[in-house]
């Protein structure tokens, strides 16, 4: 009886205690991009070491999720990785706090190393099967492919244009997974996001360009897409402050670490 | 106790009695509430027949995805019911007793392993095996009929066992007293006497290979096309909903629930047959 009452005392105790902890603190949600949704929570972290009076809480569920959610008023910000913005985002402020490469992956057992606009086009809607007709082995290309309605894949089809995804793709539901089918499939070909590559799989060059920072950065590299924050209206406040605090050069700078490209 | 009396008490197990079907009921509701008006408005036989999912060009044909469900569940059993029933026959014909008590938890431990886990050992082994000596991407129909093959194993050898064990040993005896073999006994009298009991083993072993989800995407590749050999990749209709929820929105959220929908119809249909084949074999004793 009165260990139960002792623990039910202390719960309601610290209940009490975490409630007058927040009180007075201000919250600002960010939902969305799942590419942006890591970077987000390092940003998040770093303000609110320096901001004690600000709580951040990240949460991802795509660029549509994004859009959707700001728009809703469900997150104060949104964040959205696509070419194009959609038709009801336009009430939006939009910003971008970073750019994001698209790298065109193979196994590193695959002797090619470049590839032109056309041939990646061709590979994706299934007019070159084969690797010998790129100028490779004699072995079938496997495609490999986002979901529809991810923000990697409609930002990579927009920015190429003209791509009716062959039906032969596989399809896999992140940068991860794709990272991993391609680095275990000797024929694979897919794309994923520059922040994302590792020593098991290799990133081509496109028209004789290489994907690395300077070349996005210098805009030489044509699969990029930016990363948008969306706030409902005017930014203001502690919204504002945030957003301000990712463009300057401390958080450009951790964006920069963590393997996206900053947009300074 | 007192305080509740008899009537409290019955009145609170009812209540738990019915929440289990109200949440069916609230489920398929949903289900149905979300999807059905997105199939009559498309068009029925549009969603159903038509082979073209492009969900940006707003194309929702499904009938790749039903084709792919019905072959990998045809695949899980011809790959897990023989391999169970026979175990099952094994299990509880020619081993003794002692052994089993310690050999089916074991087999009906393999349930309790997560489906990402079979999922991985499948991305990780199979897929590379099958591309490395059958061809194609490896990520492909056989791979999923094999995985679930074996997830389906534990339903299918546990309630085999339970089927043939409750046959009386009275038929057995009289068979061998008329001098059947061992085997002639098993297949002629045994299995026979448990053929309802196995069927039901082996229909809920199909309620789940249908039903799984993060396996089936894990290992088959999900292209949205009709397979033409078994190693090609498919697309089932519950990678399909689990692939794609995350970022649709308006038609094309609707469209899956829509799946859903039908993945629903199909379920019922299946548990309905397992449960007619249940009630048979009670209804013999």
């Amino acid at each position: 009886m009165s260990s139960k009452s002792l623990v039910l005392f202390s719960l309601v105790l610290l209940a009490v205690f975490i409630a007058g902890c927040s009180r007075g603190k201000t919250s600002i949600t960010l939902a969305g991009s799942t590419a942006f949704q890591p970077f987000a929570e390092k940003l998040a972290d770093q303000y609110m070491k320096s901001h004690p009076e600000v709580s951040i809480t990240v949460q991802g569920g795509g660029s549509a999720v994004g859009v959707q959610s700001a728009i809703s008023g469900a997150a104060q910000i949104g964040m959205a990785d696509l070419v194009q913005l959609p038709e009801e985002a336009k009430s939006l402020t939009a910003v971008v706090v970073a750019r994001d490469g698209i790298a065109i992956v193979l196994n590193p057992a695959n002797q090619i190393s470049n590839l032109s606009t056309d041939q990646v086009k061709d590979i994706f809607n299934g007019k070159a099967t084969n690797w010998s007709q790129l100028g490779g082995a004699t072995a079938p290309v496997t495609v490999v492919s986002r979901e529809a309605g991810s923000g990697t894949r409609s930002s990579f089809e927009q920015i190429l244009g003209g791509i009716t995804l062959t039906k032969d793709a596989l399809i896999q539901d992140s940068n991860g997974t794709i990272r991993e089918t391609v680095a275990n499939d000797p024929n694979a070909v897919g794309y994923l996001s520059h922040g994302l590559l590792n020593a098991k799989i290799k990133a081509i060059k496109i028209d004789q360009v290489e994907c690395t920072t300077e070349t996005v950065i210098g805009g030489s590299y044509k699969l990029v897409r930016p990363i948008y924050l969306l706030v409902k209206g005017t930014p203001t406040g502690e919204v504002k402050n945030f957003i301000d605090y990712i463009l300057t050069d401390e958080g450009q700078q951790t964006i920069r670490g963590s393997g996206l490209i900053s947009v300074k | 106790m007192k305080l509740i009396g008899e009537a409290g008490v019955r009145r609170i197990l009812l209540g738990t009695a019915f929440s289990a079907i109200s949440a069916l009921l609230l489920i398929a509701l949903f289900i149905l509430n979300e999807g059905v008006p997105f199939i009559f408005s498309y068009g029925i036989n549009e969603f159903l027949l038509s082979s073209d999912w492009d969900p940006q060009a707003n194309r929702f044909g499904i009938y790749p995805m039903i084709v792919a469900s019905l072959w990998v569940t045809l695949g899980a059993m011809i790959v897990g019911a023989p391999l169970g029933v026979a175990g099952a026959v094994f299990l509880s014909e020619f081993v003794p007793r002692s052994v089993m008590r310690v050999v089916k938890p074991t087999i009906e431990l393999l349930a309790a392993i997560p489906s990402v886990v079979y999922g991985f050992i499948g991305v990780m082994v199979l897929a590379p095996l099958i591309r490395t000596y059958l061809g194609g991407p490896g990520l492909s129909l056989l791979a999923a009929c094999i995985i679930l093959g074996i997830m389906i194993l534990p339903t299918v050898i546990s309630i085999s066992i339970d089927s043939i064990q409750a046959v009386p040993q009275s038929y057995r005896e009289g068979s061998l007293a008329l001098g059947a073999t061992v085997w002639q006994t098993i297949h002629m009298v045994t299995i026979r006497a448990a053929k309802s009991g196995i069927i039901a083993s082996i229909i809920l072993g199909m309620g789940r290979a249908i039903g799984e989800t993060m396996a089936v995407i894990m290992v088959a590749g999900n292209a949205a096309k009709i397979p033409h050999s078994t190693l090609d990749s498919v697309r089932s209709l519950t990678a399909n909903i689990a692939l794609e929820m995350s970022y649709a929105t308006g038609l094309h959220r609707q469209a899956l629930f829509a799946t859903g929908v039908i993945l629903f119809v199909v379920i019922m249909i299946l548990n309905s047959f397992a449960i007619m084949a249940i009630r048979k074999r009670v209804a013999k004793k």
